[in-house]
């Protein structure tokens, strides 16, 4: 099953590579990781997507948090909380082609934040499967470069992951 | 009055209560090693930073006090990374200090320059690099309150030429705030509670005690504890000395080469109650075959060792000595009587482990010798190799701490240095080295160190002129077929002694055992004492791979 984790850490160089170097000498797959400040300049957020049963993502909670500059790990993957990834895909067009993924780009509510001769840069955030999907339709138009991030996510409603 | 941040360094060493450092100095370390010129911490110089890095384990291990090693950067670094490995497996709290090159020159490759903080990354509970010096009074007081609480283990400084050089206008803080690093002391009240009420309940108990109840001071109350539940106790190799092996409740070691009653009692128990051990794979043999009847009790002070290797029934996380207690005081005195009588007839029943063969000169012979002539006062460090699991099994034990070696990553060449640390720690105590002509020539250069040092370690070096443990897993593995085992070219070790103007001896016969290790006792020095062995020695009992406790293999001791 895939799991969630959000992952407090101390905002220090360093962290990234033993938080991931964790994961890869213990043999467990990142699925994907995604790291950023908050809103305390000292603590930055990591959220860890990671596949495993639930024993496998005790251990790698357990030994997340012997690292000692992480701070709090909460698995979310069962409570309330809105996740978003970000891609940027330049999709070949033609100018015969720009009403049609402009028309596809308008039903995902994303957005053309950059126009060539022969091309255009869409924006789109949502989730992993908005995401899917927005690629498989604008596929047919030729994809000549795409980038994605990985998940963020936060707990819905009041709750806060940092006392 | 203004310092430099090596001058802090120093100052920090000092107010941690550091006295003693194990080290070997260079260029990027220079200034470190100026700084301590003027301090009175003694400095004693290993002939290679590994030999550093173990002695400071051993001083850890029976002193209590965080042992502190110091390397140049480059190869002075990589040297010492066998040691934090070691030390990291046998959760030993140790503090090194690595010199690095100047900040300007960092990631260029510049001479006797490697990223060792990458490199220590999974063998150290935590690293710094030190970016400036400002920061060095607060990351040594970090770095000693790491190393020794919670789980201990080692802590790496990485301390850059020119951080050292610079000034520092950093104040020690009053704490430490590490605001992700909280070890839980006290055990979850409710699992206490029902921890001792399965005491209460079991009919056949077994208590298990691993290297946590050393490193906690908790031999007291493991004692206490399995007097009152007249449960019997075996301890792990990281575990030995925390009963004495002459208690009556003592059942010896479990796992691959250990004691059949104790394997039995994993095999038959009801309660299996841990205390501060891992699941190491040479303990429980195929995990699937582990315990099958017995409820699990896991008390440890890491959260990620319980559930690691072996599910369990109630986990404890907490300070191993504070939890005992607080079991203790929920605990009524209980009689297990049945299951008592039981474990002294297997321990009755065990089977020699070895025969008495008064021609040829055996291991155990000498081990049990040593024994009687020291009483088992005495603190033993060991190599790896057959000669550590005789060692394990049969040296006669008084008290904690007693037993040093290297159990998690089975570092050869371990055993020596460590003796140079445990004899700084305790100059009063008798240390023997027993290791084997495998291990012995992996650190002997450090017989320099324990000369000038003026420590009277006693090596007992058990000669097969062979890989005793890899030949016997050849045996077993390799249908007999031996490769690589065989050990020519050695000196001879009584002229060795000779060449570093310190005693030696040999021991062939059997009959030469009193004479000799009375002579080496008596006389308070820096001794060798060679026993000729043969190729043919087995450490029995042997758990092979993929079988449970019980299907061990016994043979006829020493001589299959």
């Amino acid at each position: 099953m895939r799991h969630v984790l959000s992952v407090m850490v101390e905002n220090q160089a360093g962290v990234l590579t033993r938080v991931a170097g964790m994961f890869s000498r213990r043999g467990y797959n990142i699925e994907s990781l995604t790291v950023g400040t908050t809103e305390n300049p000292k603590i930055s957020r990591m959220t860890i997507v990671v596949e495993g049963d639930a024993h496998v993502i005790e251990q790698v909670a357990k030994q997340l948090h012997k690292l000692i500059e992480v701070i709090k790990v909460s698995d979310i993957t069962k409570e309330e909380y809105i996740d978003r990834e970000l891609v940027l895909i330049k999709v070949h067009a033609e100018l015969s082609q720009r009403g049609e993924i402009m028309q596809i780009v308008d039903i995902f509510r994303a957005r053309i934040v950059d126009l060539g001769a022969k091309s255009l840069v869409v924006e789109a955030t949502g989730d992993q499967g908005k995401i899917s999907a927005i690629e498989a339709s604008l596929k047919p138009f030729g994809i000549k470069e795409m980038v994605r991030c990985g998940k963020v996510a936060m707990v819905r409603g009041v709750k806060s992951k940092v006392e | 009055m203004t310092i430099t941040g090596a001058e802090a360094l120093v100052q920090g060493l000092v107010s941690e209560g550091v006295s003693i450092v194990f080290g070997y100095p260079g260029g990027a370390i220079l200034p470190v090693y100026d700084a301590l010129r003027n301090s009175k911490i003694k400095h004693v110089l290993v002939r290679q930073e590994q030999g550093g890095v173990h002695a400071a384990s051993g001083y850890a291990r029976v002193g209590g006090k965080t042992g502190v090693c110091m390397a140049t950067s480059g190869p002075g670094a990589t040297n010492l990374v066998t040691g934090l490995a070691n030390a990291y497996m046998d959760s030993t709290p140790l503090v090194a200090i690595t010199g690095q090159v100047a900040r300007s020159m960092v990631g260029t490759d510049a001479f006797q320059e490697v990223d060792i903080t990458g490199i220590t990354h999974p063998i150290t509970k935590h690293s710094y690099l030190v970016q400036k010096a400002d920061d060095i009074p607060r990351i040594i007081k970090e770095a000693f309150h790491i190393a020794s609480t919670g789980r201990p283990g080692p802590v790496l400084i990485d301390v850059p030429r020119d951080v050292a050089e610079e000034i520092c206008k950093g104040k020690v803080p009053d704490k430490v705030n590490l605001p992700g690093y909280k070890p839980t002391m006290q055990g979850h009240s409710a699992q206490v509670k029902t921890a001792a009420q399965m005491m209460i309940a079991a009919k056949r108990p077994v208590l298990a005690a691993g290297g946590g109840v050393i490193l906690a001071n908790a031999a007291e109350e493991l004692v206490q504890l399995a007097e009152m539940i007249q449960a019997p106790v075996m301890t792990t190799l990281m575990g030995l000395g925390s009963i004495p092996t002459v208690h009556d409740l003592y059942l010896g070691m479990p796992g691959m080469h250990g004691h059949p009653s104790a394997n039995k009692a994993i095999m038959e128990c009801d309660l299996l109650v841990t205390v501060g051990m891992r699941f190491d794979d040479r303990l429980t043999g195929a995990v699937g075959k582990f315990a099958p009847h017995a409820k699990i009790i896991h008390i440890d002070i890491d959260p990620a060792e319980i559930g690691k290797n072996v599910r369990v029934n109630i986990p404890i996380v907490g300070h191993v000595k504070l939890v005992l207690q607080s079991i203790i005081e929920r605990l009524e005195p209980v009689q297990h009587q049945e299951w008592f009588d039981k474990i002294r007839q297997w321990k009755t029943e065990d089977p020699p482990l070895y025969l008495a063969d008064e021609e040829q000169l055996t291991t155990p012979m000498v081990l049990q010798r040593l024994n009687q002539l020291t009483s088992g006062d005495m603190i033993v460090t060991t190599d790896v190799g057959q000669h550590q699991m005789f060692a394990a099994q049969l040296i006669r034990l008084k008290h904690p701490k007693s037993f040093i070696t290297s159990g998690g990553l089975g570092t050869m060449g371990y055993g020596f240095p460590a003796a140079i640390g445990v004899q700084m720690a305790k100059p009063e105590a008798r240390v023997v080295c027993v290791t084997g002509d495998g291990s012995f020539q992996m650190s002997m250069s450090e017989l320099a160190t324990a000369r000038e040092q003026g420590l009277p370690i006693i090596i007992l070096l058990f000669n097969n002129h062979c890989l005793g443990l890899v030949r016997q897993l050849q045996h077993f593995y390799c249908d007999r077929r031996q490769m690589a085992v065989d050990i020519t070219g050695s000196p001879d070790f009584v002229k060795l002694a000779e060449a570093y103007g310190i005693k030696g001896y040999r021991i062939s016969h059997p009959r030469e055992i009193d004479q000799v290790l009375q002579q080496a006792l008596a006389q308070d020095e820096l001794t060798i004492v060679e026993c000729e062995i043969r190729h043919e020695e087995y450490v029995n009992p042997n758990v092979l791979a993929g079988k449970g406790l019980d299907e061990m293999v016994l043979g006829k001791g020493g001589n299959s």
